[in-house]
């Protein structure tokens, strides 16, 4: 008995020694809470580390976050917009035949390790760019360029290049040779893998150097894209930690106004839900993407806030006019006017989204306030159904994605719902269709052989209504014939550089679009950003080119 | 001896065979492909077509799996898609990570575990027993993932006591020779460093040892129970042996056998609960990283990461089978 009280006791003992250790630890975090906040150091909560910080091989938002405060570009967006204004080049012009353009650089730059910046690093970077062979020209690897520049000096797509030359002029003038006159040429330069990067310090670090791994993966073997990145930018980089966290400097020799803030942090998060728990615990400062359900706890927050991004993206509903009866106007017309766009966006986005009417979001030129409307109207759309000679209810094949979800259609299956009820009651029969987005959904609908009606959206590349248009160009999936005149319409306004001529036609081909109705588009959304109330300055760009130059933390 | 760790050894080879089919044919199941995650969801049927021969894609799958077996044998576990570094690189990097987690996990487990086992075998049927054992169940029942995210908003968000986030405070400037975050600091004598690593890791290890350390405890409670009634330690007590080197010489030692195999079966256990864990708390180990390839699609990770974390359960499984032969006379002098 007396053993077994005292093994009982001894027990206990061990018990309490347990409990204690574990306040004591708990105790010794109190001190923990948050981090010591230094005012000229802000901490950025990303997604993900870049892939890389060589400008020109990058393509994903993460890396063109970190590398827009790097490095600069010869035409930039001016904050908050897409207007274009001047940043490394002073003024440009282009030849009457819009093949030539001649820039004026800014004197007095120099990259951050100290070589000059002039005409002759300039044509350095086209002509790297350019002369890519192997596993650079993957399009995984080089993305822009491929999308904006066409092909390369060499290789399979070398007849489709719209770079042709580059030549010197002194230091303070580059005159870029295209091969045909190309419009979208000045909204593509401000894209951040066209930046202007040191040409030393791109040949000193290997900056081209890797291979193509068996998986197809380019493998850089120099460290430029990892430790040397070299730009003229506000901020150069101090270190890298992948997974944990990559830390800018200010650039002593940038040459514009110095940063307010000494120091950039952005630490990846993957997690959602983490990066809202670091920003309110003050591990961060501010992130990126914030879901919609979490954007009233943050405004209900006294400590934070929400910053809106312009709309860069569209939703619409593609119609398939090879299938028939979609080949008659008074049928898309009367689709147009079947689908219940103000309810959707209203009931689905948070406050979010708002009714779009035209295949690209109001930031970018070319968007015509005055294009036609299709307000909701189902007797409308049945009389047009009946006076093309159909019998209600007419059938229709409407195919949605499944295991998707975009800032454009954050769930699918219910935009698909709610627009099915509404054709439903406007005299259509629908019939459901859903496929995995990727590849069978994406494969079947941009190939031409999925339903008569899609859902589908898209984000936009570059400022210019050609990254946004172009895709009615590009695929079968509205079912135009080769003949129709959208065709030509799009091709004439690709050629012409003046932008004001470029944006008035863009205007006009927005009105035909809306009437011819190849699709019809239904919602632009606003991506969120969140901060402390604290962080001041920030201006978010459209197209992800934030900059962090005039940011800075309020007394 | 000797011929049942040669003999356990040869098993590793069908175990690890039959793993890399299972992964290969997994990864192989999934929707898409490598070649669309390469290029991205609008590439052309075109190109598509070309990244898939390139890669050998359009080859049967039985050429398919040797030429990743060939590749794997070579020690080349391939590229991350998404970060464009060899597995191997990214393995070295998170791989301190999730063992410093599951090591710090597995010590909670243990020091908690096997004395609140002890503890309420002692008071078997008392209401200690029953509070052990409703403590256990909620362990064990309670998702790893809903208890990260309870103890974060506790402790993190609303008294903000512990970070909630990552290995280290992004405004300590530390060296990381090794990896292992709090080893560094103590080996560069950064003690802030090691303090603040230590830190990181409350949280994270006490979430992933919720089930562990219900299993230990009511395991070690179970063989407490078998062992105190045992002929031996009957024996021992009438010897008129002080009760506490009852305990640790004859009752301890016997039922820490099946504890022992028990913790070394968590290990597979704690690598599964890293993947939610470090989710919940961005913590940058093997799990987030095979998290990220999952929503990346990014298949050189999957199968080299997936591989690598099922050949470490299979080795640990191995380790933990022998150091058993090692505690067990029984099974060490079979084989004589």
């Amino acid at each position: 008995m007396a053993g077994k009280v005292h093994n009982l006791r001894h027990s206990a003992k061990l018990v309490a020694a347990l409990v204690v250790l574990a306040l004591v630890t708990g105790t010794a975090a109190l001190a923990a809470g948050g981090h010591s906040q230094a005012s000229d150091t802000l901490v950025f909560g990303a997604s993900a580390d870049p892939v890389s910080l060589d400008g020109s091989l990058i393509n994903d938002g993460e890396s063109i976050r970190v590398v827009k405060q790097i490095v600069q570009t010869l035409v930039a967006q001016a904050p908050g917009t897409t207007n274009l204004i001047p940043q490394l080049a002073t003024k440009w012009k282009n030849s009457p035949n819009g093949k030539v353009w001649t820039f004026t650089l800014r004197h007095g730059v120099s990259f951050s390790d100290g070589t000059p910046f002039n005409a002759k690093a300039v044509c350095y970077n086209f002509d790297r760019w350019y002369n890519y062979t192997g596993a650079l020209q993957n399009s995984s690897v080089s993305y822009y360029y491929n999308l904006v520049f066409g092909g390369f000096k060499t290789g399979a797509t070398a007849k489709n290049a719209v770079y042709r030359s580059c030549r010197a002029i002194g230091s303070g003038t580059a005159i870029i040779t295209l091969t045909k006159p190309f419009g979208p040429f000045l909204g593509a330069l401000t894209l951040i893998p066209f930046a202007i990067q040191s040409p030393t310090a791109l040949l000193r670090y290997g900056a081209n150097k890797g291979t193509l791994s068996k998986d197809g993966v380019f493998v850089p073997s120099g460290t430029y894209g990892t430790q040397h990145p070299t730009g003229t930018g506000p901020y150069k980089l101090e270190s890298w930690t992948v997974g944990d966290k990559l830390t800018l400097v200010r650039n002593d020799k940038y040459w514009g106004k110095k940063p307010f803030l000494r120091r950039l942090i952005f630490r990846p998060i993957a997690d959602n839900a983490a990066r809202l728990q670091a920003l309110q615990t003050g591990e961060i400062d501010g992130y990126d993407n914030v879901e919609p359900q979490d954007i009233a706890t943050i405004q209900k927050s006294s400590g934070l806030k929400i910053v809106n991004r312009p709309s860069f993206n569209v939703g619409y509903v593609t119609i398939n006019q090879s299938m028939k009866p979609f080949d008659n106007i008074k049928v898309r017309q009367a689709v147009a006017y079947g689908l219940d766009r103000a309810s959707v966006v209203n009931a689905f986005y948070a406050g979010r989204g708002s009714v779009a009417s035209q295949f690209e979001p109001p930031s970018v030129a070319g968007w015509n306030p005055n294009v036609t409307k299709y307000p909701y109207d189902p007797n409308k759309a049945k009389q047009l159904l009946q006076s093309a000679g159909l019998t209600l209810p007419v059938p229709v094949e409407f195919w949605y994605p499944t295991n998707v979800s975009r800032p454009y259609m954050p769930d699918p299956p219910r935009n698909f719902q709610a627009f099915a009820a509404s054709l439903e009651k406007s005299g259509f029969k629908v019939t459901a269709k859903s496929a995995p987005w990727r590849p069978d959904y994406l494969g079947a609908v941009i190939g031409g052989t999925g339903g008569a009606l899609n859902l589908l959206g898209q984000t936009g590349d570059y400022a210019d209504p050609e990254s946004f248009l172009g895709i009615l160009r590009s695929n079968q999936q509205f079912g135009l014939p080769a003949s129709n005149p959208l065709y030509t319409k799009l091709n004439a306004a690709l050629s012409v550089t003046n932008l004001e001529k470029r944006a008035a036609m863009y205007k006009s081909i927005n009105q035909y679009i809306a009437q011819t109705l190849p699709g019809v588009p239904y919602v632009n959304t606003k991506p969120a950003l969140a901060f402390k109330k604290t962080v001041v300055g920030f201006k978010p760009s459209p197209t992800l080119n934030d900059n962090f130059e005039l940011v800075r933390f309020s007394k | 001896m000797l011929r049942y760790a040669v003999r356990r050894l040869l098993l590793l080879v069908p175990i690890l065979l039959g793993l890399s089919i299972l992964i290969f044919a997994w990864i192989h199941a999934l929707p898409g492909s490598p070649a669309e995650s390469l290029l991205g969801e609008r590439a052309s049927p075109e190109s598509i077509a070309q990244i898939r021969s390139q890669l050998g894609l359009d080859k049967p799958i039985y050429v398919q799996y040797w030429r990743y077996v060939e590749t794997v044998g070579g020690g080349d576990l391939g590229t991350s898609i998404a970060t464009r570094r060899p597995v191997t690189d990214e393995i070295k990097q998170r791989f301190p990570a999730t063992v410093e987690l599951t090591l710090a996990a597995g010590f909670f487990a243990v020091l908690i575990g096997i004395p609140l086992g002890f503890f309420t075998a002692k008071r078997n049927g008392s209401i200690w027993d029953q509070g052990g054992l409703v403590v256990s169940l909620i362990g064990v029942s309670i998702p790893i993932f809903f208890l990260a995210l309870i103890l974060k908003y506790i402790f993190s968000v609303r008294l903000g006591w512990l970070p909630s986030v990552g290995r280290q405070d992004v405004l300590i400037s530390a060296k990381h020779p090794t990896n292992f975050y709090v080893l560094d600091g103590i080996v560069t004598g950064n003690w802030d460093a090691a303090w603040d690593a230590v830190k990181h890791l409350i949280l994270p290890a006490v979430a992933l040892a919720s089930i562990p350390l219900a299993i230990i405890a009511r395991i070690t409670r179970a063989s407490v129970l078998d062992v105190q009634n045992e002929d031996y330690v009957r024996t021992a007590r009438a010897k008129g042996l002080p009760p506490r080197t009852v305990d640790r010489r004859h009752v301890m030692r016997n039922a820490m056998l099946p504890v022992t195999t028990i913790i070394g079966l968590q290990v597979g256990l704690l690598l599964s609960g890293a993947i939610l864990t470090e989710t919940v708390f961005a913590f940058p180990g093997l799990g987030t990283w095979i998290q990220a390839a999952i929503e990346n699609r990014d298949y050189p990770v999957l199968q080299g990461g997936i591989l690598f974390v099922g050949i470490i359960v299979v080795l640990v499984n191995l380790v933990v089978d022998l150091s058993y032969g090692l505690l067990n006379p029984r099974i060490r002098l079979a084989g004589r």
